[in-house]
């Protein structure tokens, strides 16, 4: 049937309209406010809370409970309980938000540029370049991530921390186990690219043979300057909205595995880790499980929600996960 | 059709190779190992194992050995388990983690095609919105959070289920219903949007132009189209599924697979790792091979020479 | 031609709404025609002029939502469609009025054969058993001039070429001989060549099986030869409504003119351009009070702007739907026809 959308075409440009579409979502605004309100709280509730109350994450109050008791359900004083050991685990978990939000923003970086560029090379190249990357792609696909993580933490762990990472981890103030998450931050990452790169690849294809590529390549254009300047830009939406469906993945993989004690180890905490703390006390102590979860579900929910009022936004075809 | 299966059945053989070849360098390249630090072995042992592994000769003699053993099918006996092969350890535990991993999928796929369908039939409806909320909860909740959460109302509160372990059907429930959560809310989701596009299109159309009833437009026109994405999502996910198991195991003291493969990596078990990465490279390209294969069945246009 | 025995299908005052984010969509709005039997009528437009939502309402097949038929009557065989029950409307489709659509490539189902396509309306209709239905397909392809249907009706639909297609599309529609034919654009996505095959056949087999067509098209010049009747269609509104001879001829309405004038013809000078309406078709979402035309027209008075048209009867066949419409037709009587 024809649309009978026949309007004049307006001004707008495909950014603007897309973001038009996406404010038009209820749900995608309310995982957007979400997000914001959460990335906030992360960022200066701690502050907040030694302010107010006095707690910060790594508080012992040794005047309180038993020496056998110092698990407390929810208060006033204490919004989500305390832990086993009597820290406040509001103070906690916004505190172990910041290095899972972290993990959602490197790794997803980290696997946006190697996927990116793997990806466009290989879909631009074509013929045996192409199908060579591609069988590469399938075999990684074949080894369990997990290995590859461990491995990696184990070869660049102790004294082996890469430059790079270093750099980072001076950036945030040098802490003695800042090493170790930085470096989970970037495995993960090294492991997260493969579906970006088949995405991206894809895109690629089917672009490298229209018209503006074309003229660009009649006109003298090096290679490089055709994949970097004319064919990743008109791949970036599918892009960005696979980033964002990535952020919240590589969330989850930070937590399995900080659940199964492979990631951010004490005194770090993430909600993954803290989760994993929680399980051991489901039975008595149930609040130490479900705050951290909740906390985390709400903002993998959130996330979710954005990426997928984001995917109708920038490109209504595209319907995939 | 019969030479591609068949070339690609070839295919996987050399594939897997280079798969165990990356792991083994993995291990190898990781400072310290299972030989050197990590446990001291009895003197006799450790003497054996050097010689069984050649583990005194250059890397590529050790790495000629192990490719040897492993295309024989010989993997050699586990380093943290004594006295048991790797063979026997798959054995044991590959069931247990395909029966919960198998029985989870197939959940999966009676609920999340039928809610996907459903609600795609009735788009914009409240079913629509609850059971597409619904999925975006089931991607969004950890399974280890979900999991735990399940034990404590249904077994530790309601006393209808049993907590933990391997054991009968009872014990399976929350295993399978946890670990398939995701797999269900993704297939709900593809499903939906894999039949809104077909439902929108010319031939849905022409189906109903025809005079066809809504049963006989969606069973028999509908329904294979919008269903594509799903079969594409098979393969992955049963590859996925390994890496949700070994939570569901571990939250139910499952004696699986993943369980198993969890402590090899910690262990720096090199035997039983490389039997276990072996195996499951397998497994996950026979599965895509089984996706591509159906695709041809399903898909008319898709040609495979 | 002119066939007086009756109307088969008569729409009156026809309006569809569609529901979209800008507002409501007037996409027909208040459409009336007669079909008669034997009849062709042509529905020429541009994209977004209502033609195609007009004929998916005579069978019911807006979805809704977003669509929604607000009122009117579609009267077929004395009876009224959109006062029937869904059931009553099924048995109608594809038995009585069938449809051939624009696009042959994603108008047949892709993981079908052909002999299920075709087959499937006649077990329904007809009551065949398999074997009668897959005789009939072939049948039915011979009939629309497809070479060796023997062996072609268990083909899928990726192995035909455009024009074959639209010939498979055809056959399913004739399969239970309907009274009427609705065939949406049937050229439009084809070859020039192929496009007079198509044409011809459907000239053809209505000949012969004596259906009344309604043929929907944007090229006037595909219905000059086919159609006793034509509406002009804009905006959701009949424009114009004529014999075909009496339209080309001394045409009552600027619209129609300009679409006439912008038709290439043989004699046309080389080099000199085509004439072309300038603007574009109005944003139904917002309709101006006065005449939608009125933007592109070179009639346009202050009059246009502000009041509605009136619709003018010409003669007891011919209305048209504007200000100056008997001015215009005036004029193009004394211009002896634009063509």
């Amino acid at each position: 049937m024809e649309q009978e959308n026949v309007s004049p075409v307006k001004g707008t440009s495909l950014w603007k309209d897309a973001w038009r579409r996406l404010l038009k979502n209820k749900l995608s605004v309310f995982g957007m406010i979400v997000v914001i309100l959460i990335v906030l709280a992360v960022i200066v509730g701690p502050a907040i809370i030694q302010a107010t109350t006095g707690f910060t994450p790594d508080y012992i109050p040794s005047d309180k409970g038993s020496e056998f008791v110092k698990s407390f359900p929810p208060s006033l004083q204490h919004p989500m309980g305390t832990d086993d050991t009597g820290r406040d685990i509001l103070a906690r978990v916004l505190q172990g938000g910041r290095i899972s939000l972290m993990v959602g923003v490197i790794s997803t970086l980290v696997s946006l540029i190697i996927g990116v560029s793997y990806g466009a090379v290989s879909g631009y190249f074509g013929g045996r370049i192409d199908n060579f990357m591609m069988r590469v792609v399938d075999i990684l696909y074949a080894i369990p991530y997990i290995l590859i993580v461990i491995v990696l933490l184990s070869v660049f762990g102790g004294g082996n921390t890469p430059g790079f990472i270093k750099f980072f981890v001076n950036l945030f103030g040098g802490g003695a186990g800042l090493g170790q998450i930085f470096l989970l931050f970037f495995a993960l990452g090294l492991v997260s690219w493969l579906t970006m790169a088949r995405v991206v690849r894809g895109q690629v294809l089917s672009l490298k043979n229209q018209e503006f590529v074309l003229a660009a390549k009649a006109t003298g254009v090096r290679t490089f300057g055709i994949i970097f300047r004319h064919i990743i830009p008109n791949v970036l939406g599918p892009v960005i909205v696979y980033a964002t469906l990535t952020i919240p993945q590589v969330m989850l993989s930070e937590a399995f595995l900080s659940f199964l004690g492979l990631g951010v180890q004490a005194p770090y905490a993430s909600w993954g880790s803290l989760a994993a703390d929680g399980i051991k006390n489901i039975a008595i102590y149930p609040w130490q499980l479900i705050f951290p979860g909740v906390t985390m579900a709400l903002t993998l929910f959130s996330l979710n929600f954005l990426g997928d009022g984001l995917r109708d936004a920038l490109d209504p075809q595209q319907r995939k996960f | 059709m019969l030479r591609f299966i068949l070339r690609r059945l070839l295919i996987i053989i050399p594939m897997a190779l280079v798969v165990v070849s990356i792991t083994w360098g993995l291990i190898r390249v990781a400072p310290g190992n299972f030989y050197t630090s990590e446990k001291k072995l009895p003197a006799a042992i450790e003497k054996n194992i050097r010689e069984k592994y050649c583990l005194d000769c250059p890397w590529y003699q050790q790495y000629g050995r192990m490719i040897w053993n492993v295309v024989r099918g010989d993997f050699g006996t586990s380093l943290k388990y004594e006295g048991q092969t790797v063979n026997d350890i798959l054995r044991r535990t590959v069931p247990v983690s395909a029966t919960i991993g198998i029985l989870a999928y197939l959940l999966a796929l009676i609920v999340g095609l039928t809610a996907g369908t459903l609600a795609a039939l009735k788009q914009n409806s409240g079913f629509d919105y609850g059971s597409m909320a619904f999925s975006m909860l089931g991607i969004s909740v950890p399974n280890f959070v979900l999991g735990p959460i399940l034990v404590l109302v249904f077994s530790l509160w309601l006393y209808w289920l049993p907590p933990a372990r391997w054991g009968g059907p009872l014990n399976l429930i929350l295993p399978v219903v946890t670990l398939s959560a995701i797999y269900m809310a993704y297939i709900a989701r593809l499903t939906r949007a894999g039949m809104l596009e077909v439902l929108r299109s010319d031939y849905i159309r022409t189906a109903r132009a025809k005079g066809l009833s809504e049963r006989a437009v969606i069973f028999r026109h509908a329904l294979r189209g919008g269903l594509m994405p799903v079969v594409s999502y098979t393969g992955p996910a049963l590859a996925a599924l390994l890496a949700g198991t070994v939570v569901i195991e571990k939250v139910f003291a499952m004696p699986g697979l993943g369980n198993v493969f969890i402590q090899s990596v910690l262990n720096r078990d090199e035997p039983l790792i490389l039997g276990v990465v072996a195996f499951l490279s397998i497994i996950i390209m026979i599965f895509n091979l089984l996706v591509d294969i159906s695709y041809a069945f399903l898909d008319p246009r898709i040609r495979y020479e | 031609m002119e066939n007086r025995n009756g109307s088969i299908l008569s729409v009156k005052d026809l309006k569809t709404y569609f529901q979209t984010e800008d507002g409501v969509v007037k996409a027909v709005d208040g459409i009336s025609f007669e079909l008669k039997k034997g009849e062709t009528l042509g529905i020429v437009g541009e994209s977004g002029s209502g033609k195609s939502v007009t004929n998916l309402s005579i069978i019911r097949l807006i979805p809704t939502p977003p669509g929604k038929i607000v009122s009117g009557e579609v009267v077929f065989d004395g009876r009224d469609i959109l006062k029937q029950t869904p059931e009553e409307v099924r048995k109608i489709r594809g038995r009585r009025i069938a449809m051939i659509f624009q696009d042959p490539m994603t108008s047949l189902n892709p993981f079908l054969k052909i002999s299920r396509q075709i087959g499937e309306i006649t077990e329904l209709h007809l009551g065949h058993t398999r074997q009668q239905s897959h005789e009939h397909a072939i049948k039915m392809l011979t009939l629309v001039g497809i070479p060796d249907p023997e062996s072609r009706v268990d083909n899928y639909p990726h192995e035909f070429s455009g024009g074959m297609r639209q010939r498979v599309m055809i056959a399913m529609a004739l399969s239970c001989e309907p009274e009427v034919l609705i065939a949406d654009e049937p050229t439009t996505a084809l070859d020039v060549t192929i496009q007079a095959q198509i044409l011809e056949l459907i000239k053809k087999l209505r000949e012969e099986t004596g259906t009344s067509v309604i043929l929907i098209t944007h090229d006037l010049g595909v219905v000059a030869g086919m159609t006793d009747k034509i509406i002009v269609m804009y905006a959701g509104k009949v424009f114009e409504q004529a014999p075909t001879g009496e339209l080309f001829a001394t045409p009552a309405n600027p619209y129609t003119k300009g679409l006439l004038k912008s038709v290439p013809d043989p004699a046309h000078e080389a080099g000199e351009p085509l004439y072309q309406i300038p603007g574009l078709p109005p944003d139904l979402a917002h309709l101006p009070p006065g005449c939608p035309f009125e933007p592109r027209c070179n009639y346009a008075q202050e009059i246009c702007r502000e009041q509605f048209p009136p619709f003018v009867q010409i003669n007891e066949n011919h209305h048209s739907l504007c200000h100056f419409a008997e001015q215009v037709y005036a004029e193009s009587q004394a211009e002896g026809g634009v063509k």
